[in-house]
């Protein structure tokens, strides 16, 4: 569904990505882990166009996307920081997205109420907390039923019941056949999710594999135990060197 | 388009910062207006005022407004929505946002105590520099990456304009008094909005002589009719280019 060919993208000096090749595939849920600064959020922002990357190649169904933008309507994004006109209530946010979107006509809503939003529709986002901020930003990933889900940092900052509001949304969004990107640093949170992990390093992409088989392969249940086993693994090769 | 500017509008015309502006504004006008008998001496204030406050709140409004909304931004061109309709609709949004401001609290005193032609070419110029100074602001958002270095600039460019461009001006003049260097001038004039604005009001106020320099030279080479469309032209061009500069390269941010 979408697939990434040799993709690399510096900052000045600072290589965030560098030649990365990915394919991913519908129904699907894909974690994209790594330290900070590893080149997760670049890789998410290049597949929106929000980053215009130097080399190589993205297509969505089989279409590079290059400067066209309409292929944006099949993909829900939820960013790491939701800011909003402050003197906007979340009403209006939502009706003005609506507006934008004028190539859909009917909405997905149900996260919407099983949030409470309709009861704080009229408060303005100044007043908003992080966590109902955040749950906005999901709303609105949710909201124009998309086929592809990109999720940056979800969970952080949401209370455990909306956390697990979400994510229950998201298994079922993946059982309907969409494709979901999360990145995360709760690794917990993506335990019951994830159905592949991307992990990334300083760019670089270090490997790209199904969980069962990670789970074999390590001898670890829990994804978090999963990744440092591997982590401590890959600093045992590296001392080797 | 017309939905985001729809919205952004509505944003910002229940910002603080705006409504406080407009209504510095009205304060500044009603006192200037009513104080003097003179009704020239009163516009006269009125525009060193509006030369003075325009500028620098525009552009420093316009370039806080823009870096603040990135992630709105973001989250919009994560929509299927051009890019150029996106930086278009955010500066029509905020350019109106800011002349609706000025005309409240500028336009409402003066057509209600001192209407002429003169105070209307005021309250043009006065727009004029509000649209030329949000699109100097974008154009520095689009530039800049981080938002400290941006309000920076901003306020360094506000100040080229309204304080250090006539100093240079003067110091070339008084370095090249020997040379026939007034036609040159003219040229070095068109350089700077601040002073297009401020030759547009004299050239009806018949005081031009009296505001220095730029002033005289303005009336005694073009006549009223031709400086006036000459200083029109030459601020469009001063919203124009920034805006082109800013579409084009906004095309190419990384965000």
């Amino acid at each position: 569904m979408i697939s990434v060919e040799n993709l690399t993208k510096s900052f000045g000096k600072f290589k965030a990505l560098d030649n990365v090749s990915l394919d991913f595939e519908r129904g699907n849920t894909i974690s994209l882990v790594g330290p900070n600064g590893s080149g997760k959020t670049t890789l998410i922002k290049s597949i929106l166009g929000l980053v215009i990357p130097e080399k190589g190649a993205i297509k969505i169904n089989n279409n590079e996307i290059k400067t066209h933008y309409a292929y944006r309507s099949q993909i829900g994004y939820m960013p790491q920081i939701g800011r909003y006109p402050e003197n906007m209530t979340i009403r209006q946010v939502i009706n003005m997205l609506k507006e934008i979107r004028t190539d859909r006509n009917s909405y997905d809503e149900e996260l919407i109420e099983s949030f409470g939003l309709p009861a704080i529709q009229n408060k303005t986002m100044r007043s908003l907390s992080g966590g109902t901020r955040q749950k906005v930003s999901a709303c609105l990933a949710f909201l124009f039923l998309p086929d592809i889900f990109i999720l940056d940092e979800p969970t952080a900052g949401l209370d455990p019941v909306s956390s697990e509001l979400l994510k229950g949304k998201i298994i079922k969004e993946r059982a309907n056949g969409k494709l979901i990107l999360i990145t995360s640093h709760v690794l917990s949170d993506l335990d019951d999710i994830t159905s592949h992990v991307v992990y990334l390093q300083d760019g670089k992409l270090m490997f790209y594999k199904g969980v069962d088989e990670l789970k074999k392969s390590t001898g670890e249940e829990k994804l978090n135990k999963v990744i440092a086993a591997i982590m401590k693994k890959d600093y045992l090769k590296n001392q080797a060197n | 388009m017309k939905t985001i500017v729809k919205y952004v509008l509505l944003d910002l015309l229940r910002n603080k910062t705006i409504l406080v502006y407009a209504f510095i504004l009205a304060i500044l006008a009603v006192s200037v207006l009513s104080m003097s008998g003179n009704s020239s001496k009163g516009l006269l204030s009125l525009l060193n005022i509006t030369l003075l406050f325009v500028p620098i709140i525009s552009i420093l409004f316009a370039t806080i407004y823009f870096f603040n909304s990135v992630e709105f931004t973001e989250l919009l061109l994560a929509q299927p929505i051009k890019r150029k309709t996106m930086i278009l609709a955010e500066y029509a949004g905020v350019a109106f946002a800011l002349s609706i401001a000025y005309l409240v609290g500028v336009g409402l005193p003066i057509l209600l105590l001192n209407y002429s032609l003169a105070s209307l070419t005021l309250l043009l110029s006065g727009l004029f520099l509000t649209l030329i100074f949000t699109a100097l602001a974008m154009l520095i958002f689009v530039l800049f990456k981080d938002k400290t270095k941006g309000i920076g600039a901003a306020i360094i460019t506000a100040l080229f304009f309204t304080l250090l461009f006539d100093g240079l001006l003067l110091s070339f003049i008084y370095s090249f008094s020997d040379y026939p260097i007034d036609e040159p001038l003219l040229g070095f004039i068109s350089l700077n909005p601040v002073d297009l604005a401020r030759i547009f009001v004299l050239l009806q106020l018949d005081v031009a002589v009296m505001m220095g320099y730029s002033g005289a030279l303005f009336k005694e080479f073009m006549g009223s009719a031709i400086g006036s469309i000459y200083a029109v032209a030459c601020m469009a061009f001063w919203i124009l280019i920034p805006v082109a500069i800013s579409v084009r390269k906004f095309k190419k941010k990384d965000l």
